[in-house]
């Protein structure tokens, strides 16, 4: 028998007591590093895909389904009141993650997409025939889609804000393009295909200086850079559990209370009700209005926990290390003649993609899989991205901070062997 | 030699092969060898795409024989096609409709040819195998 009595509760670690950084003590937290693939020590350099997972977020998941688990927000028994006071402590153990001014702008979703997709129906809704919404050409289809759809749906004009040759916003540009017309930017703090890091704060300001509103895809900076969402002044921050070292199938949107207020309802179901007659339903309040049915809840607690033992570290110290290691990795790359980084910022950090003279990047994503390197090869969900670079895809390696120095060595002598094998 | 058998010469071809790298140095030389699509045929009627590497099949049935020449921009997959028209080539549609192409599988290719891979190989298998019961209808 095991007695169940446990309460999760989530601690927010201050400065003083955080973990060293050390790459050798962190690579132990993540069982998945630990294999081989084809008889060689897997290196794991998809992290702008998804990242693996440490042992406190397999040990909640575990831990939720063996004991916890119960419906949440609606059961007046023991297993029902911890499960929700889990999925609650995690809300706000997000919200002080964040810096969010309150726990009910912390709506769970399920990723980054189902993020877009709820602003662009919800608060796309209260947009008219003629206003414009911008993007820039470095996003994700994720945060391109969403808004086409929309555009079409209301007669609005989307525009897009061009980059330079490095990758970079061209910001000039992005002044003239705003007018008292642009009612909401919607732009990615790091690209997932070139690594920019994009002036976010920037943005908000000049954006709200018109009266448009701002969401941030945060799908690639959760997890290697500090995120404030109070600092930023953004509107709405959207993100992605699985790449931030937690479950699938969970995500996040931060949105100002007010804004968040005065939207509409998502989708339509139960817990996002407060009464429901077949004449007139009335909504909940937030954060329940937007989180409508039985929620991912093992996936919400988990999330918290990921976010937990990512803050257990210093994350200026994280970011520091990984841009250390794109740097090195983009140094050695460069070497190579034949060989063309895409996406050579300034302000970058994480991702090094490039492209081999005469050479398809799924020939050499195939050869280094079978030398134990896991790359991603091809658009990376940013279509518009490589048709401006005039190329059918890139190879991407990408880091986190479990990865390290040595692993680069292996890897850089791996791709020269696969072009030489190509040649 | 009719397609089982040419498939058990690929198969042990592949034996000698000890590690994936060598089996893919292979795989890169057959790719070189593989006559190209002269780039006037190369049109989108036999263009048929996949989300990483793009395939060309240009097939057409003569003398009750599958004639096939096929490309792509990836060696790899190139290398892959070139065992495929090594297996198929000049056979009835009626022997490719029927083959059942387990070689792949044994020489531990199979991932590429999952329909989820988006290398074009599946799709062109389909297209391979679609006209040859056409041209038995
Ligand atoms: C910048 C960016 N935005 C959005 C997404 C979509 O995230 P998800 O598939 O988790 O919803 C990704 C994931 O690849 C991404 O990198």
């Amino acid at each position: 028998m095991i007695v169940n009595k446990q309460i999760l509760i989530f601690a927010f670690m201050t400065d003083t007591l955080k973990r060293k950084f050390s790459v050798r003590e962190i690579r132990q937290d993540f069982p998945a590093l630990r294999q081989t693939v084809y008889g060689k020590n897997l290196i794991y350099f998809d992290n702008g895909a998804t990242s693996q997972k440490p042992q406190p977020v397999l040990d909640a998941i575990n831990r939720y389904y063996s004991k916890d688990n119960a419906n949440i927000h609606r059961g007046v028994h023991l297993l029902s009141q911890q499960a929700t006071s889990g999925y609650e402590a995690s809300r706000n153990y997000i919200k002080q993650f964040l810096n969010a001014a309150a726990s009910q702008e912390i709506i769970f979703t399920k990723g980054t997409t189902d993020g877009i997709n709820l602003v662009a129906s919800s608060f796309g809704e209260t947009l008219k025939k003629g206003d414009e919404i911008l993007i820039s050409a470095m996003e994700h289809h994720s945060n391109i889609v969403p808004w086409q759809m929309l555009c079409e749906r209301k007669g609005l004009m989307l525009k897009v804000i061009p980059i330079n040759s490095r990758g970079e916003l061209k910001m000039d540009v992005f002044e003239t393009l705003l007018s008292n017309k642009t009612k909401l930017v919607a732009i990615t703090h790091i690209s997932n295909s070139l690594g920019t890091i994009n002036p976010v704060k920037e943005i908000v300001a000049q954006a709200h200086a018109v009266g448009a509103v701002v969401l941030v895809d945060g799908a690639q900076s959760i997890q290697h850079t500090k995120i404030d969402v109070q600092d930023l002044d953004c509107d709405f921050f959207v993100f992605s559990g699985h790449k931030v070292f937690g479950p699938t199938g969970i995500g996040v949107l931060y949105g100002k209370e007010h804004l968040l207020d005065s939207m509409p309802p998502y989708q339509g179901g139960g817990d996002m009700i407060a009464k429901c007659t077949f004449e007139k339903t009335t909504y909940n309040e937030l954060p329940f209005k937007f989180e409508a049915g039985t929620p991912h809840i093992a996936g919400g607690i988990c999330l918290g926990t990921a976010l937990e033992y990512l803050n257990s570290f210093n994350i200026d110290e994280i970011e520091a290390y990984e841009r250390e290691l794109a740097d090195y990795a983009q140094d050695l790359l460069s070497t190579f003649e034949d060989v063309k980084v895409i996406g050579t910022a300034k302000n970058k950090t994480s991702v090094v993609a490039f492209v081999v003279d005469k050479i398809h990047p799924f020939d050499i994503g195939t050869l280094l899989d079978k030398q134990g390197i896991a790359v991603r090869t091809g658009h990376h969900c940013t279509q518009p991205l490589m048709d401006h670079y005039q190329i059918p895809g890139t190879v991407r390696a990408s880091f986190a901070f479990y990865n390290t120095r040595e692993e680069i060595d292996t890897f850089i002598a791996a791709v020269e062997k696969s072009i030489s094998m190509l040649r | 030699m009719n397609i089982e058998a040419k498939q058990q010469e690929i198969i042990d071809e592949f034996a000698l092969f000890d590690d994936w790298m060598e089996k893919y140095e292979h795989i890169i030389e057959l790719g070189k060898d593989l006559p190209l699509i002269e780039d006037a045929k190369k049109t989108d009627d036999r263009l048929i795409e996949g989300c990483q590497s793009r395939v060309w099949l240009d097939a057409v049935v003569e003398d009750n024989a599958m004639r096939l020449t096929a490309d792509s921009d990836a060696i790899i997959t190139k290398g892959i096609i070139g065992l495929l028209v090594r297996v198929l080539n000049n056979e009835t549609p009626e022997n490719i409709a029927k083959a059942d192409l387990h070689f792949i599988g044994d020489i531990g290719l199979a991932e590429h040819l999952s329909p989820t891979r988006a290398n074009g190989l599946a799709s062109m298998v389909k297209k391979i195998k679609l006209l040859a019961l056409t041209a038995l209808a």
